[in-house]
């Protein structure tokens, strides 16, 4: 199996004998890792590094003595300890592991021919290393039904199934999600969902990638390839910002699946279904191929590359500098990301460049003392976690943060406007009205806690969240992201000032966007060089570019607000797709209206695209080779395994070219080269060139010590309006985005819109669950289907972001810190 | 119906409270829907799932581990001979081939008219008594080819013997009574409390170990 | 029903009040019996919990379920200081031939609950759960109303006969399934999952047990003699039986004999014979006929024949011999037996009951259970009975124990069998296999080549619905 054995540090070493060779462990490990680890590889099917063992499969037995004589045990259940003795291929342990094949075979059908998993399959590999080679058994074998959908990513053919609990134990051990279970007893034991409840866990396809047989299957990839025909290679998921490693796996050229790899620091080998199945809009038939224009009468039309790029040089050329903007790039590689910023600040000379769309976090916070995912799920820490519901926007961090919190007696304190996912491992909680966070901040960071408490917080709960932090006697750290896209972002950076008081805290930001972290730190930033220097404060960029700008440019809100005074002439959208995603839908029509050339970089045409003069087509994740940045600050490569459709490019391709056109005198004419131009002129990027990247499986961190977080000037409190109920927006993970309205097996998951309110605010509205209500603000209104839930404190609604049938943006307004709407009765 | 009327749900959320964990209470509460019910219907599961905060699938998981516990419908009476050992030594095989072609249907099956089930069942404890049977597991011992034709004809007339049977699903009818008032709760879980009466093991009695 | 032994040298640990009329109210029990009721509790609560321990310990109590490990010894593995602990009353019995428990929860339930609250006090329990197999409702009703009327006499609960003892005990019950009487399995269960056994290591109840807190579990027989233990002391107790086997058992004997029936017997010194052809106990084989074999010790206990007869009821020479005495049932089968059948119908047993956790177990009982099937049927090939051999071989790795055959020149190979299953229900059918065809291999083989030979019964599933012909 694709396994490995958890990465161990040898502390306390023992010495063992197994076959008669001494070979030192660590004392209590288990003796399944420690024989693989040094070389004496132990058959096994249930056994998974990452999963509690359960000694069931029995495959693993092996002849283990302690002192009282030789004995069977299962070495995946077996601590080892000094001096034992241990025999892996003696003849009674080849028999019993005989047996357990033969065993397992018995009903076990001969459809290898035909099952996916044929030619990468434990069961199958590990009959021909270890099996008889013929079964004696002549009685019926055991038929189901085939196959069964447990979910509508995941197949089971129950008769391949070998009950070894891997997908079962997945999914209650690791996710909580206990939806598929073994069902009936003895040899009659089945996996199983509850008849009309599926499998939907954001996990399932891990349970695929898992099973050591074919009974799971994933519909995406069932029948579309044998494993012999499929070419792998290894690169790093950027569908949200964890950063998971996978395996891109494709046959003549076209994506068929995404595996995960272990990454010990990062994803455990688990990935989320959206990271798992959205390559499917890799293939998509809405692909852009060919550069376009816009037509006078609206329509677009097919134009070459020479052309347009000739038109878009000439736009940039042709515009004061001040009157440029580029908007977008969290998608983007570093590579692509730092010829962006190269491009517009050294090159064209604007600071008007933003990766993010005011839904992110300013670059700032990158200042903070950083934390990596493992810094914060070290066993005993604390963790003050004021980001988004994890298990929503970013997976599987919030499957290391629930093993930290179950297993490794991590303390989760939430400061979040409402529940999240991780509220059921959380010790203790608060709920601060949006646009107070900061309030609440102070107060934990050291401030007295007023009798009438702070932000809508009980001076009780507050007081149960001190007390908390006070017995901390490890690590502080804090998850610091957007839980509400309604709050304007300088609440998080005010809260983030006070928290930073906190002896020895430590930072982990978090936002959705693959990349955003990377293109920030590329440059793609106002204020900000590559490296995430300061303007102004470095010498390196200023000697080596042509021009450097020398005031901070405006930052997306900012940018748009120019565009729709007129100020900006071209515009260039990197991946970006405004119209859908700022939270100010009025001001991105106005900016749009008024640019005089908007130069659109995608894949597909999105809402802001067919607003775009000029739109040149890009290759995504899988066709381009560079490097990503994850939410740590993880540095790791990403590959290309298929080649883009038509002549879409890689977007570095595009500004390199642009570049050469606009007369700069850059040389860089690879990635491997870009990377490193990069990494030479940012001191925070030591250690990241690409030749150290691209050896290690698990990236590079970057610096993370803390350099001069500002926060800049602080957001005011919104007053209260007593009549309103205050708005908290956040995303799901299957919502309207392009990747996932593309992927054909994704499209259809997303919930169906409502809005959240609490129980209090529901009795005095006199509704339930579904009643039809009308949340209306100042720029619109929305009429959803109410829901009820107790995680939604009073005076608030829920809504999310981006889902079909609901448009949530369109009530905000970007000059507001907090946004409030009423709630009444359609 | 199939979910817990509200008496049952009442005392079925007396029977959550007596487990130091709610999920403990998923065998007794399951029980308690067949009762209710004769058999344990999907929404009862569900049911049962909400009381203990599990998933409907962790119910059906335990549920259908256990054969007493019937996912479909069952007749009034299950009449389950042992075939087991002790039994069939003194003739179980026999009774059970009698019971199937009295009833007409196999082990397994249940009469077209819906009364009575017929199960081909191990081990009861009733060896000394051999051949034993239950019907809705109570006991009929030193059963001959006789008593088992009259017991049927009692069953299909639901006279005589049948009425020391209640329905199927039905168990114990006394049950314990044991509210929360009468907890001691000596030691909470997840409480490091050593009970008090533990305390006289630093000061042995006078009589030490006899 | 119990024809029990009147010996007034026996004293009558566990059973002294099977006879008496309403023995199971609180107030026939207070004043029947061969001590009072309530008794030995209140005597116990006079010593320190240690020192309870510490004569269980003393009297040599072998747990009376089936594994026969000393109760006392079993206690000291709680580890120190952590809480809390809990007491768990293994009431599921279900071994095939075993029917002892069923009566000391049905005739004496206070018993019973008096020596899990003993049990309680030495241990620190926090609660006592009193696990009753699913298919006994009148036990279920008998230890209700015991419990009821116990709360309400200050018995269980807060302050317990007036002292600083306190202790919940709950009644619960299965739901059918054989597997639950192993303690992990049952301790699964009790937390509301499938009864699947976990690994020991790491999982020893007294460690790891009820939500992985310390827990005791004992059999509902060998906390039935912890009261009259307190009561009389452990001299008393140890004056009965032998110096290894001290005390009594609760045998219950069934199939060919004369008195079927469940009898209390001093341990060691009774014997098989004694047991079948004393006019107190069994009377003798049925119609005078020869004994063919016999099962001391439950289905999972490999069989004896005739040679083994004056083996006494005791643990020690019963394992050296290659079988165990198990949970006291003893079956005895006579010249009429068909070994292939009973092989059959004790594998059978073991296939429908395995839980289905471990590979060897869930797999290779079924597999055994359906070449005998084929072979009861006519279908039975030669090669089936080496096979047969083999599977049983890769659940247990042999040589698995059996009685001597003097007449082959056949030594014993002594309890236990090794395993490659987490716990001892697959190994426990390749009992009735090793045994039966290490004996009667020319039945098997005259099932397979001469299918006349033998008269076939209606034995196996779906065999068609005819009445068959004698066992």
């Amino acid at each position: 199996m694709s396994e490995r054995p958890r990465p161990i540090e040898v502390t306390d070493p023992v010495t063992i004998t197994v076959d008669g060779r001494p070979i030192e462990v660590q004392r209590g490990e288990l003796l399944i890792d420690a024989c693989e680890r040094n070389d004496a590889y132990i058959p096994r099917f249930c056994y998974h590094p990452r999963m509690e063992p359960v000694g069931m499969c029995r495959m693993c037995l092996v002849e283990v003595d302690t002192g009282r004589g030789p004995a069977l045990q299962p070495s995946c259940m077996i601590p080892t300890a000094p001096d034992m003795v241990v025999e892996t291929a003696s003849e009674r342990v080849t028999k019993a592991q005989d047996g357990v094949l033969e065993f397992l075979l018995a009903n076990h059908p001969l459809d290898c021919p035909v099952c996916d998993k044929g030619g990468e399959c434990p069961l199958q590999d590990q009959t021909m290393a270890y099996g008889p080679g013929e079964s004696r058994w002549v009685e019926e074998k055991r038929h189901y039904e085939k196959p069964i959908e447990i979910s509508p990513l995941v197949l089971l053919d129950r008769e391949r199934c070998i009950l070894c609990d891997r997908c079962t134990r997945f999914a209650s051990e690791v996710t909580d999600d206990p939806l598929i279970h073994f069902i009936n007893r003895g040899s009659n034991t089945e996996v199983n969902t509850f008849p009309g409840d599926p499998f939907s866990s954001y996990f399932s396809g891990n349970t695929v990638q898992i099973c050591p047989v074919g009974a799971l299957t994933a519909t995406p990839y069932r029948f579309r390839a044998r494993p012999w025909d499929l070419e792998r290679t290894e690169s790093t998921c950027t569908t949200c910002s964890v950063g998971c490693r996978v395996t891109l796996e494709s046959s003549r050229d076209r994506m068929l699946r995404i595996n995960g790899v272990d990454s010990d620091p990062v994803n455990w080998s688990w990935l989320c279904d959206a990271g798992r199945f959205s390559f499917e809009a890799t293939n998509s038939e809405d692909r852009l191929t060919e550069p376009l224009r816009r037509n006078p009468d609206g329509s677009f039309s097919g134009i070459r590359w020479s052309e347009a790029l000739t038109v878009v040089a000439d736009a940039l050329r042709g515009s004061d500098p001040q009157r440029v903007a580029v908007l977008g790039g969290s998608r983007l590689t570093d590579e692509s990301a730092y010829a962006w910023a190269a491009l517009a600040k050294g090159v064209v000379g604007t600071d008007h460049v933003d990766a993010q769309l005011g839904d992110g976090l300013p670059a700032a916070v990158f200042d903070l003392p950083g934390a990596t995912i493992d810094d914060v799920c070290r066993p005993g820490g604390t963790v003050l976690y004021l980001g988004p519901d994890p298990k929503e926007e970013l997976p599987v961090l919030f499957l290391r943060l629930k093993h930290a919190a179950q297993r490794d007696g991590v303390r989760i304190l939430e400061v979040t406007p409402t529940a999240t996912s991780l509220t059921p491992y959380a010790v203790a909680g608060v709920r601060p009205r949006p646009g107070e966070l900061a309030a609440v901040a102070s107060v934990l960071a050291g401030g007295d806690v007023p009798a009438e408490g702070v932000a809508g917080v009980p001076a009780a709960e507050l007081e149960g969240v001190l007390d908390a932090l006070g017995a901390a006697d490890g690590p502080v750290s804090v998850v610091i992201g957007r839980p509400n896209l309604a709050e304007s972002a300088q609440v998080v950076l005010d809260a983030a000032a006070s928290l930073s008081a906190l002896p020895g805290v430590r930072f982990l930001p978090v936002v959705r966007r693959g990349n955003a972290r990377g293109a920030v730190t590329a440059g793609l930033a106002p204020g900000r060089l590559p490296g995430g220097a300061r303007l102004g404060s470095d010498d390196h960029w200023s000697s080596t570019w042509s021009t450097v700008p020398t005031a901070a440019g405006h930052d997306a809100l900012g940018i748009l607000a120019a565009a729709a005074a007129g100020e900006i002439s071209t515009l260039v959208l990197l991946g970006a797709d405004p119209l859908s995603d700022v939270g100010d839908r009025a001001l991105v029509d106005r900016a749009l209206e008024r640019v005089d050339t908007i130069v659109a970089l995608d894949a597909f045409p999105t809402a802001s695209v067919r607003r775009a003069d000029l739109v040149l087509p890009v290759a995504v994740a899988g066709e381009v080779d560079g490097t990503t940045t994850n939410l740590e600050g993880r540095v790791s490569r990403v590959r290309a395994k298929v080649t883009p459709p038509g002549t879409a490019r890689a977007d570095w391709v595009v500004a390199v070219e642009l570049a050469r056109r606009l007369g700069a005198e850059w040389t860089a004419r690879t990635v491997e080269a870009l990377r490193d131009e990069l990494v030479a002129g940012a001191p925070q990027l030591a250690g990241t060139s690409w030749a150290q990247v691209d050896a290690a499986d698990d990236g590079v961190v970057v610096d993370l010590t803390g350099r001069g977080f500002d926060p800049g000037p602080t957001a005011p409190v919104p007053q209260i309006d007593s009549y309103s109920l205050r708005l908290v927006l956040s995303r799901e993970l299957y919502d309207g985005g392009e990747l996932l309205a593309r992927s054909e097996s994704l499209a259809g998951l997303s919930r169906t819109p409502t809005v959240g309110i609490s129980v209090g605010d529901a009795e005095r509205l006199g509704v339930s669950d579904g009643t039809a209500l009308i949340v209306r603000g100042e720029r619109g209104s929305l009429t959803l289907p109410a829901r009820v839930s107790s995680g939604i404190p009073r005076g608030t609604a829920h809504l999310v972001h981006r889902l079909e049938g609901s448009d949530p943006i369109s009530l905000l307004s970007a000059d507001e810190v907090a946004c409030d709407v009423r709630v009444e009765l359609a | 119906m199939a979910r817990f009327s509200p008496d049952n749900e009442a005392l079925a959320r007396r029977i959550v409270d007596r487990y130091p964990v709610a999920k403990s209470a998923t065998i007794p509460l399951c029980h308690l829907a067949q009762e209710q019910d004769g058999y344990l219907a999907p929404d009862a599961m569900e049911h049962v799932a909400e009381l203990v905060g599990c998933t409907p699938a962790e119910v059906l998981g335990t549920a259908s581990f256990y054969e007493m516990f019937k996912l479909h419908p069952v007749g009034r009476y299950c009449l389950n001979i042992c075939t087991n050992i002790s039994c069939r030594l003194l003739g179980a095989s026999e009774l059970l081939a009698r019971a199937e072609e009295r009833l007409g249907v196999r082990a397994g099956g249940t009469t077209a008219d819906g009364t009575i089930t017929l199960e081909d069942v191990e081990c009861i404890a009733a060896c000394t008594e051999a051949p034993a049977l239950q019907v809705n597991y109570r006991y009929v011992e030193r059963v001959d080819a006789a008593a088992l034709d009259a017991l049927i004809d009692d069953l299909r007339s639901g006279t005589g013997r049948a009425e020391e049977f209640p329905p199927h699903g039905t168990l114990g009818l006394v049950r314990q009574e044991l509210g929360p008032d009468d907890l001691a709760n000596v030691t909470p879980p997840g409480e490091q409390v050593e009970p008090v009466w533990f305390a006289r093991n630093a000061a042995p009695t006078d009589e030490g170990a006899s | 029903m119990t024809d029990q032994s009147t010996d007034p040298a026996v004293p009558r640990v566990v059973s002294s009040r099977f006879d008496v009329a309403d023995a199971h109210t609180l107030e026939v029990y207070r004043t029947t019996g061969s001590f009072p009721g309530y008794a030995g509790l209140a005597a116990a609560l006079e010593r320190t919990p240690d020192e309870v321990r510490e004569s269980v310990v003393a009297a040599t109590l072998l747990g009376r379920g089936g594994a026969g490990f000393p109760a006392g010894v079993k206690w000291g593995f709680c580890p120190p200081g952590v809480w809390p602990r809990y007491v768990v009353v293994n009431g599921d019995e279900s071994e095939p031939g075993t029917y002892k428990d069923r009566m000391l929860m049905e005739r004496d339930p206070h018993q019973l609950i008096e020596g899990a609250l003993i049990a309680a006090y030495a241990i620190g329990a926090a609660q006592v759960f009193l696990y009753v197999r699913g298919e006994m409702p009148h036990a279920q009703e008998r230890i209700a109303a015991a419990l009821n009327e116990a709360l309400a006499a200050g018995l269980v609960g807060r302050n317990i006969l007036g002292t600083d003892f306190s202790v919940d005990v709950l009644l619960h019950w299965g739901a059918g399934a054989y597997i639950v009487g192993e303690e992990t399995a049952l301790i699964e269960s009790l937390e509301g999952n499938r009864g699947m056994p976990r690994l020991k290591p790491p999982f020893f109840p007294a460690a790891k047990g009820l939500y992985m807190r310390p827990t005791i579990v004992n059999n509902v027989e060998t906390l039935a003699n912890l009261p009259w233990l307190m009561h009389h002391g452990v001299d008393a107790y140890r004056a009965v039986g032998t110096e290894t086997s001290p005390g009594t058992r609760l045998i219950a004997l069934s199939g060919h004999v004369r008195r079927p029936g469940v009898y209390e017997v001093p341990q060691g010194t009774t014997t098989f014979r004694d047991l079948f052809h004393d006019e107190r106990y069994g009377g003798g084989i049925r119609d005078g006929n020869e004994l063919k074999m016999f099962i001391p010790g439950g289905a999972s206990a490999p069989w004896f024949f005739p040679e083994q007869i004056d083996l006494p009821l005791e643990a020690r020479p019963v394992g050296a011999a290659g079988s165990m005495l198990g949970s006291g049932a003893v079956v005895v089968m006579d010249e009429t037996t068909d070994a292939v059948e009973a092989c059959y119908s004790l594998v059978r047993f073991f296939a429908r009951e395995s839980c289905g956790k471990c590979t060897p177990c869930r797999e290779g009982t079924t597999w055994e259970e359906k070449i005998l099937e084929r072979i009861l049927e006519g279908h039975g090939r030669p090669s089936d009975i080496d096979l047969l051999l083999d599977v049983a071989d890769n659940i247990s790795p042999g040589p698995y124990p059996v009685a001597a055959d003097p007449e082959h020149g056949l030594e014993a190979v002594p309890f236990p069998p090794k395993q490659t299953t987490i716990c001892p229900l697959g190994p426990s059918s390749v009992a009735p296999i090793t045994s039966a065809i290490r004996r009667f291999r020319s039945e098997f083989e005259a099932r397979i080549t001469r299918r006349d030979l033998i008269p076939v019964s209606s034995a196996a599933p779906g065999a068609a619905v005819t009445g068959g012909d004698d066992v």
